[in-house]
């Protein structure tokens, strides 16, 4: 089959520690649905909230570097860190609408025989999936079906906010609509775009695992099964912390929670071993005997 | 001093909304963790306006925003509260202003140090600096997660340097520390 569309890849560096089967179950499904990902050469660290937080100029200048770099290779970026997606957007958005930091910016990256134009533009791996490969091509590749698996498909804060290009940035479809495409079903779930804490886990942590136990909460009355997450730092909350969130609350919670790649992974009949399902602190493997056809 | 201030915050694009403000509260309603914050995101807009932008950079309230972006995406006088955030945070960090207790300055700073070093960040150095810097006890607690994680291979121990780390900070040293926001920065500090 013809490839059918060619992107700089850029894997941020949460999926490349704690986070790295993100990073390895999005290249394993890319690559069955001819998604060309070529990983951006030599990319740095977006800056995320916390480099904002301290030095705005230098904020875009980090982030300007990694759309020069796109732009040199003439091909739109594919993150699958929405927090990447944010900041990367954000320095876009600004650069084209204020001369002065567009000026500034520019300045900069001469130092490095770097230039940006402005052409990039920034994409969710979720988004290209679902608009550019699409129902067909997905249903096609089918092969393990998920059996119906009640998913709550939770997408987190900065996909949709604040710009609200790719769905509605309150009440989002797009995962939804996917998780039934590999044969799932998603519940009802009111919080799939509240926040989860993000960083407060570190720094203000009874109220990081307050938000992070309201979303288990919604999860588990609303009948799912499993947590089907789009963002590296949400998915570290979820699973790494439900530990943390039955101790400091006295609950019990063990809800598995995979990474919408995993999910069309083990769709298209790929092992667990190789979409990175097998290092997780909170084991889906009992959930998975229970609905897949083929467990490998 | 509060003139200078709403001055940046106008620079930032579409920042000149905070004039538009009607204190209708939607901002509070939506935020996450208003219910934690000394000032409320509705009255940190109102005591930016009264001319308290001191006050306003010792609360609790800036290091609390988790730049959710629902204050900003609800707001019916479309103000971009979490950028307003962020220009806050920056001005209490560099005018000594972040309350003691916050831990998210701390995280903030030692990430900024990674990046300019490296060009990435790798959280095992990033988690341990600040542990070590925060809670050197809780660092203990934290061993047998950190183990679970090792032993499934997810700690990378070795940080990865870009190769155009010195490139980088050429570029960056073209740039003044401070941001666009000069003006605010000379009344905190007059």
């Amino acid at each position: 089959m013809e490839t059918q569309s060619k992107f700089s890849y850029y894997p941020g560096c949460s999926v490349e520690g704690m986070n790295k089967a993100y990073d390895k179950s999005a290249r394993v499904v890319c690559d069955a649905l001819k998604v060309d990902l070529a990983e951006l050469n030599d990319w740095n660290c977006c800056g995320a909230s916390a480099y904002m937080s301290i030095r705005e100029l230098r904020a875009h200048l980090i982030s300007a570097r990694n759309l020069a770099l796109a732009e040199k290779e003439r091909k739109d970026l594919v993150v699958v860190c929405p927090a990447c997606l944010n900041t990367l957007t954000k320095t876009n958005h600004y650069m084209a609408e204020n001369p002065q930091l567009k000026k500034t910016i520019g300045t900069a990256l001469k130092a490095a025989d770097l230039q940006y134009f402005g052409s990039v533009k920034v994409r969710h791996l979720l988004e290209v999936i679902v608009n550019d490969v699409g129902e067909n091509e997905i249903k096609a590749r089918i092969k393990n079906s998920l059996k119906d698996l009640k998913v709550a498909p939770y997408y987190g804060c900065q996909l949709t906010r604040p710009f609200g290009e790719v769905d509605d940035p309150e009440f989002p479809t797009m995962l939804d609509n996917l998780l039934t495409w590999i044969g799932a079903k998603p519940v009802n779930y009111p919080l799939k775009a509240k926040c989860c804490g993000g960083m407060l886990m570190m720094t203000k942590e009874d109220v990081g695992l307050s938000l992070t136990k309201n979303l288990l909460e919604c999860a588990k009355e609303n009948g799912a099964e499993c947590i089907a997450t789009i963002c590296p730092l949400c998915h570290m909350n979820l699973e790494c912390y439900q530990d943390n969130v039955n101790k400091h609350f006295g609950t019990d919670y063990h809800i598995p929670v995979l990474y919408f790649t995993q999910l069309i992974g083990l769709a298209f009949g790929f092992s667990r071993k190789s979409l990175g399902i097998d290092d997780e602190l909170t084991p889906s493997k009992p959930l998975l005997e229970k609905h897949l056809e083929v467990i490998r | 001093m509060t003139d200078t201030f709403l001055e940046d915050i106008y620079s930032i694009p579409g920042g000149e909304k905070i004039k538009e403000c009607i204190q209708c509260g939607t901002c509070s309603a939506s935020c996450p963790t208003s219910y934690a914050m000394d000032y409320t995101p509705r009255e940190v807009i109102a005591a930016l306006r009264a001319g308290l932008l001191d006050r306003v950079l010792k609360t609790n309230t800036i290091w609390l925003c988790a730049s959710c972006y629902y204050c900003t995406v609800r707001c019916p006088s479309g103000v971009k509260l979490t950028d307003v955030m962020y220009e806050l945070k920056r001005l209490a960090v560099e005018f000594g202003y972040a309350e003691k207790r916050a831990k998210a300055p701390v995280v903030s700073k030692l990430f900024v140090d990674l990046v300019d070093k490296n060009g990435r960040i790798d959280e095992v150095s990033l988690v341990s600096k600040f542990m070590l810097k925060t809670n050197p006890f809780g660092f203990f607690g934290m061993m047998p997660r950190a183990w679970k994680l090792f032993r499934r291979g997810r700690m990378p121990l070795k940080p990865h340097r870009i190769e155009g780390i010195e490139e980088l900070k050429k570029c960056a040293s073209t740039i003044e520390v401070t941001g666009l926001h000069a003006a605010a920065r000379k009344t905190v500090e007059a």
